[in-house]
Parts: structure tokens; C-alpha cells; sequence
């Protein structure tokens, strides 16, 4: 975690050596302060490492914190939007947090081990504001990013690598489920958990057995079609499997220069997660509360399925008179489905009333030259991708 | 009797007789595929011959199945994923190897090794090629126009074909140099088109492989060079030329597409081969089946070759007396043969270093146009080739699904071998003398392979031809020639997937574009058929 330089630079992941040793292309990404790769060979190999055999990709980068304390379990609840009062222990949730005006900040994941314990993954930095949040409650918050080494497995026979390093009954871990384990002599926290929207896992240790850990899992998955597995790649999983990135998607409400950028749940297609039945209060209660008995939220976000093999980057969205009505945020053609998707902030009632007629107008590169490309899109599901070995249990073995 | 009545009777599941079904079921109509194997797939499948090896029995590998067939019938809800390759390897007798990858300036870093300037050659030879392939691309999925037919629909056929041809829209045009080029590169041998560009024996035997698979032509013979771009025409995910396994062997692709049938309301009733279909007045009305049923239908699409359909299952008195000799005459010579092996671990091939990805994919022994010359004369002389060109792949190393951990899965391709064995014809033993042989070939390069060898089958045209149905064991369904592509194929006047029996069709890859797992003639053919019904059609494809 240290770096050779004496003043401040990019951070190395306690994973740098064994990264590093595996990238053929020498190409990386400033993630939240740390050097990881965007791709160790190739970017098509990696993504089909996460759809066919096992991903291995550093997840150190991504912001943790551990909660602690006689009211952790209250002041999370108070937090986020979710409600948790029925969470348990042992257990991994899905969550986004807003600010006071009902626009969201950040999604990430709640990892319970008790109700005076909890460990919180996102995307944005967020020790300030849990600080701010906190007071009154009894709490402390520890930034714990560069204090635990993350690494994701994921895909089909992720179970079966993981198995073979030394997870007994892994299997048996539901999803959104975690696990402690001790392996190679040293203690290793298994969540059933990911960002590819397959199959997979996320493991959490002390930086000190980052490597041992890397090695071990690259060996036990050795007959299981294992690869280290870049950001490009986790890009394109997160992509098909619908899931929303911050600052990508939506900007986190907190860092967004112009207001008028703010989004709050209803608008990035996570109302779901706003429980304005809860008992207790949560921050930017009141401000959902009026939005959702208003009915005034302005944008939405939705799934495309758009005709052609042109992936729509950046596309602006029109209507059948060619008024702009949104943009796209995220776009691909997707290996797998073999169909050409992406994800739209479109301006209501486009979206949620109005379905039909919808285009994409497509600029594709050709030779320093644009092909203009008007495509047709029909909006689907934003879960692309959703396999059934997802969600089993016991999950698939290969033996 | 009332039972046995459907809009639609395919005869065959193969690849295209399920895209065909498929589509006309997506389209409402009531489809039923007649299959004479107990199983599905016809040249697409996956079989489990020895416990815990799934073979790819006969295709095995998939580029050409155009994307736009997967999406519109979801063959991805029903179980097709396929995996890209990651390189492809040469070995040499030296002890060396030739590779190719995944990433294009690894392969030309590599091809440098042999050579500084085919390196650099290998730039302008895969543009020209693309250039090729994006000509070709459009026209995969037109019918062919009949250029002898006044027919409105023809005659902007025609100009449309033209159009493709001239690639006005994706190309930008060509100028007459580019029209020249293209009329040459279906007419030249592989040998002298690649003698324009490199110099080095091992590039130019290593990028030959693709015109000599599957073909009766030699790597000197004219038209090989089109045989090529037949094989590179494929594409995965905008990759162009690019291949890859189907995630459980070739059978995902015909079982995901029976998903997408039976979804749709078709059915197919494997063990009942067709053997006569029955015409009344000029018309098919159904078909007779070796069980002795019955079965009629409005339309009768046939997914058998065009020599199996009407000089087999077809009365010859019903048809035209110069379309039964046209028929006579289409070539469709087998030269292919193949081998499936469980191996009890992975071979060491000691001329590729461990981890290399240009072993993850196809891997070769030969090393000069010269050899595959050779291989081929061996042919013409009715005998297989004492030193084959063989495409061997483990897709074990890449696809999970085909045998347990550390258990591995191979396929050998082989070119060449004869249906018409000199000196009385295949027989058991002839065989297995000729499996032996080829495991020998290969143990030359790899000293440990004959010990991991747990169970291998061996395939011979003469199994492709009556166990699979393709005649004489051509792979390709008929032979890849100008005499025999677009408006010709399978015979002139008859391109259009229309036979000379009303409401008969067919979507063989005896139609145009041709063989390989493309799925296209399948595609074309249920256009028509449901053109012919006044059924309108959606999809990507169309």
C-alpha cells in the first residue's frame, strides 16, 4: 500500500505486485486514488472470463468504512433509504443514501455483522459526511479502504475456485449472504456478492495476505478457466447486468455543480429502495415524501434495446418529432445476449408513459468520418442480464 | 388423418432447418421439423459418446452464425453463448511456431519473428481481406436474384446485388481497381493471392489452412482463395474473422434454437426420417416418413442437401428432367475428415511455450502450401493424405462445460480424405488404421498426447453421409465454387430457395450463402416461404 515516492502519488493496491505481474498491456486507471488496471490482455477475453469460467479483479479501491458502535445499527437505518430494521446479521444489502433534498449521493453495499457493526462499500468518498450524519448518535466510523484488501470473483465456476482455495460450503452462501473463513492460516470475509450481475463473490482480508490470497485463488482456479479481469471489462458486466454507476449514470448529488443535475431515486430507477413507510426518519425523508405525493420527478431512467450493432455512446434520444427527450449514459453491444443495449436518463413522460417511438441517434467512427445512424429502441427491462445460476442455491459446482 | 396436418413440414434439424422453423413459428405458423437421427442438430451437436466428454462431433467452432439470427430468435435466453478464441499457432518441425492472437499487434509482433516484411504485409493483406468480407457481408442475407427474370423483384434484385458489389454504401464505393481485386480474389488460388503479399513459407501455410478446409480444392487449385474469405467472413461481436466455441459444443446452438421453436409452438420429432414427399399435380403436399406416417402441410421446406431432396426423397418424375441432371452434376465432394478425443489431461505440444495464447485456439503442423499440395494429391489418388492438414482445438481450455477440471476435450479436423476410398472403400478396419494414423501425426509434436488418451471416434465422409446425411460427406453441403455461389446455387434458376415443385423449399446450405454454421440459408428461405404467404416479417435479420 505504500508507495516508493516520498511525496503524494496514485496508491499501489497491496495486489500491485501480482496486477502488475499479469498485465501484458501495461494499461491502467486512476480508480478513487489507486493504479489498477483498465485491462491485463485483452478486454473481450476478460468479459468472457466473467460469463464462462472466473473474474479476478482488485476491488481495494473502492471506498470502505466500518461502523461501530451501540447505535450503528440505528444510525444506518437513519442513513439510507432502505429499510434495514428487519436486515440480519451476517447479511449484505443493497443500498443508496441521499442528501436532505431527496437526491441521491451514492449506492453501495451495507455488510452487517451485528447490530453494533457494519461495513459500508461505495463508490464516492463519504468519511466526512458519515461524520456529519452521525452526531447524536453513538458511533465511530473508521475509513477502512486502505486497511482491507478487496478482490471480486466472479462468474460460473467462481463457487468451484473459491471451493478449491479452501471455502468449504461455499455453496450453501445465499446470495447476499457473507461468511468469515479461515484459510492459508488467515481470516478471509466471503461475501455472495458482485457487480457483474452473475455468479460471484467478493473477499475481504487484511492487506498483509494480498498476495498469498491472489496466489492461492489464480492456482485453485487454474482447470476453471480463471483470469484477472480489468475495469473495461467490469464495465461491460455492470453494463448487462443493469447496474447504475455513480457519476456515470447520475451524478452524486453532493459533488454536482449545477443543481438541476441532482436525481433523485425516482429518477435513476430506484424508487424501490425508498421506503417512506419506515418508522423512523432518514435523511431527505421529507423532501421523497413530497416528491412521490407530487408526482413531479422530471427525469427516469430505462433500459434500450436498440436496433443495429451500433453501440449508442453518448447518443442523444429523440422522439418521433425529433424533440431531444434524454441522453445515453451507458451503452454497449452486449457478447453475450447479442443485442445492442444501453442505459437513458430520459426527461418524463418519455420513458414512463410514452414507450413508443423512440430513437437513438448514433454517430459511429468510420475512417475519420461519422455514420450517422438513426436507430429505433424499445425500452425494456434494465436487468439485461440475469442468469438463473445467479440467485442458486446450492450455486453450480464444475467437478 | 387431421392431426397430421401443419402449415409448415421441415425435413431435417440441422442448423438452418431450425432457424427456418424457428422464424416461420415466430411468424404464427404451425411447424413441424422431421428429424431421421434420434437426436438433434444435424451437423451442430454435442454428444457425450464417452462418460464426461461432451463431443463437438462434427462443426466445432462457430464465426459465421450471423448475430443478427441469434438476437432475433434469443438464442441466448435458450443457452448459446459463445466464447471467443485466443489465438491460433502453427507448430514447426524445428522445433519453432507460428502464432497468431487475439490482439492484432501481438500477431504482427509475432509474425516478425518470421519475417520483418510479411509483418508488415499482413496490414494491407487484412485490409484487403475486410474489405472483402464487408462486400460479402450484405449479400449473405439477400436472396439471390434470378438475372435471366424480368420480374420487377429481380431486376431491383439485380441492381441491388450490383449495388452490394460496387459497396457503395459501406465502402464509400469502389473504384475500378477494387472491382478488379474482388473479381480476382474469387477466381485466385490461395497460393498466388498470398504470393502478392508475403514471403515466408510459414505465414503463408499458416493463413492457407482457412481456403483448404472443408473444400476439394487444393491450396493451387482457382477458387481457394474464395474458400478463405468464406471462412472469414464470420465475425464475433463486430470482430470480423474472428471465431469461438459455443459454451457446451456446437449442439447449444441447435438446442437453443429448438428452444426458441417450441417456444413459438413448433415441434421436432427426432427419429422420424422423411423418405418421400408426396406431390400432387406439380404440388408437395406432405411428406411419408420411414415409420409410415403421413404428415401434410401448406408448405414443405427440405434442410437436406440438394442431391438428398430430389434424387433421394423426391420422384424423379415429378420434377423436370434438366434440373434432375443439374442436380446430378452439383459437386459435392467430401475431402474432410475428423477425430474426437478425451484426454485425461492437457498434451504438452513442447513448440508452443506454456501459457501462450496462440495455443488457445486452432493449432496446426503445416508448414508449406507445398505440404498441403501434397496432402491434396494424396486425395485425388482416392486415399487419405499420409501428411494431412490438420485444425486441431482443446475446447476444454476455454469452455468448462466440456469435461470435468483438468479432464480436456479434443478436435481434429482433417484434410484431406476421401468418400471413395481407392482400393475398396472404406471399412472398420480401414478406419481405425486411418485414426491411428492421424494420432500419430499429432504425437509427433506432442510426446505425451498418445498416453492421455482415453476414447477417440473417428469420423470418415462415409459416417457424415449416412449418419449426419450430408453427401459424400461435404461439409459445405456442395462445393464453395463460382459455378455453384449466389445465383447458381444450388442450380441456376433456382437460387431463390423455391424448388420446381410448388410450395416446396429449401434452406439447406446447399442454398446460397452455403455451408458453415451460418444459419443464413435457413433465414433466406423462411423469408421467402412466408413472402410467399402473404406473412409479413420482423426481426433484425430481415
Amino acid at each position: 500500500m505504500t508507495n516508493d515516492l516520498r511525496f503524494t502519488a496514485l496508491k499501489k493496491t497491496p495486489f500491485h505486485s501480482r496486477t502488475s505481474l499479469a498485465s501484458r498491456t501495461n494499461k491502467y486507471y486512476n480508480w478513487n486514488g489507486f493504479t489498477v488496471p483498465t485491462e491485463y490482455s485483452t478486454t473481450e477475453l476478460e468479459y468472457t472470463a466473467a460469463r464462462n469460467g472466473t473474474s479476478v479483479m482488485d476491488l481495494t479501491p473502492m471506498c470502505k468504512y466500518m461502523i461501530k458502535g451501540s447505535d450503528a445499527n440505528r444510525f444506518v437505518d437513519y442513513l439510507v433509504t432502505r429499510d434495514l430494521s428487519q436486515m440480519e446479521d451476517n447479511t449484505v444489502a443493497y443500498i443508496i443514501w441521499c442528501n436532505e433534498d431527496g437526491k441521491v449521493m451514492d449506492d453501495g453495499t451495507i455488510f452487517k455483522f451485528s447490530d453494533s457493526k457494519f461495513m459500508l462499500c461505495c463508490a464516492v468518498k463519504i468519511y466526512n459526511w458519515l461524520h456529519d450524519s452521525g452526531e447524536g448518535f453513538n458511533v465511530t466510523f473508521e475509513d477502512a479502504t486502505d486497511t482491507t484488501a478487496a478482490l471480486a470473483i466472479q462468474g460460473p465456476t467462481s463457487c468451484s475456485t473459491l471451493k478449491n482455495f479452501g471455502a468449504d460450503e461455499l455453496e450453501l452462501l445465499k446470495p447476499f449472504g457473507m461468511k468469515e473463513f479461515h484459510i492459508n492460516g488467515y481470516e478471509v470475509l466471503i461475501s455472495r456478492t458482485g457487480f457483474t450481475g452473475d455468479l460471484g463473490y467478493e473477499l475481504w482480508t487484511d492487506p498483509a495476505n494480498a498476495e498469498n490470497m491472489w496466489d492461492s485463488i489464480m492456482e485453485a482456479g487454474k482447470e476453471l478457466k480463471i483470469r484477472p479481469f480489468g475495469m473495461n471489462a467490469l464495465e461491460m458486466t455492470r453494463i448487462e447486468a443493469g447496474f447504475i454507476q455513480t457519476n456515470t449514470d447520475f451524478m452524486a448529488a453532493e459533488d454536482t455543480l449545477r443543481p438541476v443535475r441532482m436525481r433523485s431515486p425516482y429518477e435513476i430507477g430506484m424508487g424501490w429502495m425508498v421506503h417512506l413507510n419506515k418508522e423512523s426518519y432518514f435523511v431527505g425523508k421529507q423532501a421523497l415524501k413530497k416528491e412521490k405525493e407530487k408526482g413531479n420527478s422530471e427525469r427516469c431512467l430505462v433500459g434500450l434495446d436498440i436496433d443495429g450493432d451500433k453501440p449508442a455512446v453518448g447518443s442523444v434520444i429523440y422522439n418521433e418529432k425529433k424533440e431531444d427527450i434524454g441522453i445515453v449514459t451507458a451503452a454497449m453491444w452486449s457478447p453475450t445476449m447479442k443485442r445492442n443495449v444501453a442505459l437513458a436518463s430520459l426527461r418524463r413522460p418519455y420513458g414512463i408513459k410514452i414507450k413508443e417511438n423512440i430513437f437513438a441517434e448514433i454517430y459511429h467512427p468510420e475512417e475519420l468520418e461519422y455514420k450517422k445512424i438513426w436507430a429505433k429502441c424499445k425500452i425494456v427491462k434494465r436487468q439485461f442480464f440475469s442468469p438463473e445460476r445467479r440467485n442458486k442455491v446450492p450455486a453450480d459446482l464444475y467437478e | 388423418m387431421a392431426k397430421n396436418t401443419h402449415d409448415v413440414i421441415v425435413i431435417g434439424a440441422g442448423h438452418n432447418g431450425l432457424t427456418a422453423a424457428s422464424y416461420m413459428a415466430k411468424a404464427g405458423l404451425d411447424v413441424l421439423v422431421l428429424e431421421k437421427n434420434e437426436w438433434i442438430g444435424g451437423a451442430a451437436v454435442s454428444r457425450e459418446l464417452y462418460p464426461g466428454w461432451k463431443y463437438s462431433n462434427c462443426s466445432y467452432v462457430c464465426s459465421l452464425l450471423r448475430p443478427e439470427i441469434m438476437r432475433d430468435l434469443e438464442l441466448y435466453k435458450y443457452g448459446l453463448q459463445i466464447i471467443p478464441y485466443e489465438g491460433s499457432a502453427t507448430m514447426m518441425r524445428n522445433g519453432d511456431y507460428y502464432a497468431h492472437y487475439h490482439d492484432h499487434d501481438m500477431t504482427i509482433n509475432s509474425i516478425r519473428r518470421h519475417s520483418h516484411k510479411d509483418a508488415e504485409a499482413y496490414e494491407r493483406y487484412s485490409r484487403d481481406v475486410l474489405r472483402q468480407c464487408k462486400i460479402i457481408k450484405p449479400l449473405l442475407k439477400m436472396t439471390p436474384p434470378d438475372l435471366t427474370s424480368f420480374k420487377p423483384k429481380d431486376l431491383f434484385g439485380a441492381l441491388e446485388f450490383a449495388k452490394h458489389f460496387a459497396a457503395k454504401d459501406e465502402l464509400g464505393g469502389l473504384g475500378e481497381k477494387e472491382i478488379y481485386d474482388t473479381i480476382r480474389f474469387y477466381t485466385m488460388s490461395i497460393r498466388d493471392y498470398l504470393d502478392e503479399y508475403f514471403e515466408s513459407d510459414i505465414t503463408k501455410a499458416h493463413l492457407a489452412g482457412s481456403a483448404i478446409i472443408g473444400t476439394a480444392l487444393g491450396p493451387c487449385s482457382p477458387g481457394s482463395a474464395y474458400v478463405l474469405l468464406h471462412h472469414y467472413m464470420g465475425e464475433v461481436d463486430g470482430s470480423v474473422g474472428a471465431w469461438g466455441y459455443s459454451r457446451g459444443g456446437m449442439g447449444s446452438i441447435t438446442k437453443a434454437m429448438t428452444g426458441c421453436l417450441n417456444a413459438h409452438g413448433g415441434e421436432v420429432k427426432p427419429d422420424n426420417e422423411v423418405v418421400n414427399v408426396i406431390t400432387k399435380n406439380g404440388r408437395a403436399i406432405g411428406v411419408a416418413t420411414k415409420k409410415g406416417d403421413e404428415y401434410y402441410a401448406k408448405k414443405i421446406v427440405s434442410n437436406l442437401d440438394v442431391k438428398r431432396t430430389f434424387l433421394k426423397i423426391t420422384e424423379e418424375s415429378s420434377l423436370p428432367g434438366e434440373f434432375v441432371e443439374r442436380v446430378k452434376n452439383f459437386k459435392i465432394r467430401g475431402s474432410s475428415g475428423k477425430l474426437n478425443i478425451a484426454l485425461d489431461g492437457l498434451p504438452d505440444f513442447p513448440c508452443i511455450p506454456e501459457g501462450d495464447p496462440g495455443g488457445g485456439g486452432d493449432m496446426h503442423f503445416t508448414e508449406t502450401i507445398e505440404e498441403m499440395e501434397g496432402a491434396y494429391d494424396d486425395w485425388k489418388r482416392g486415399e487419405w493424405s499420409r501428411n494431412p492438414y490438420v485444425d486441431m482445438c482443446i475446447p476444454s481450455k476455454s469452455d468448462p462445460t466440456m469435461a470435468a477440471p483438468g479432464k480436456h476435450y479434443m478436435s481434429v479436423f482433417i484434410q484431406y480424405v476421401p468418400f471413395n476410398l481407392a482400393n475398396g472403400g472404406w471399412n472398420e478396419e480401414r478406419k481405425q488404421e486411418f485414426g491411428r494414423h492421424i494420432v500419430d501425426c499429432i504425437s509427433e509434436f506432442s510426446p505425451n498426447f498418445k498416453d492421455l488418451i482415453n476414447h477417440y471416434e473417428v469420423r470418415t465422409p462415409l459416417e457424415l453421409d449416412n449418419e449426419v446425411g450430408l453427401t459424400e460427406g461435404n461439409i459445405f453441403q456442395g462445393e464453395l465454387t463460382m459455378d455453384q455461389l449466389m445465383f447458381n446455387r444450388p442450380v441456376p434458376g433456382y437460387a431463390q430457395y423455391r424448388t420446381p415443385l410448388k410450395n416446396m423449399y429449401m434452406c439447406s446450405s446447399s442454398t446460397h450463402p452455403g455451408g458453415g454454421v451460418m444459419g443464413a440459408p435457413g433465414a433466406n428461405a423462411a423469408r421467402e416461404v412466408l413472402l410467399d404467404m402473404n406473412i409479413p416479417q420482423t426481426g433484425n435479420y430481415y
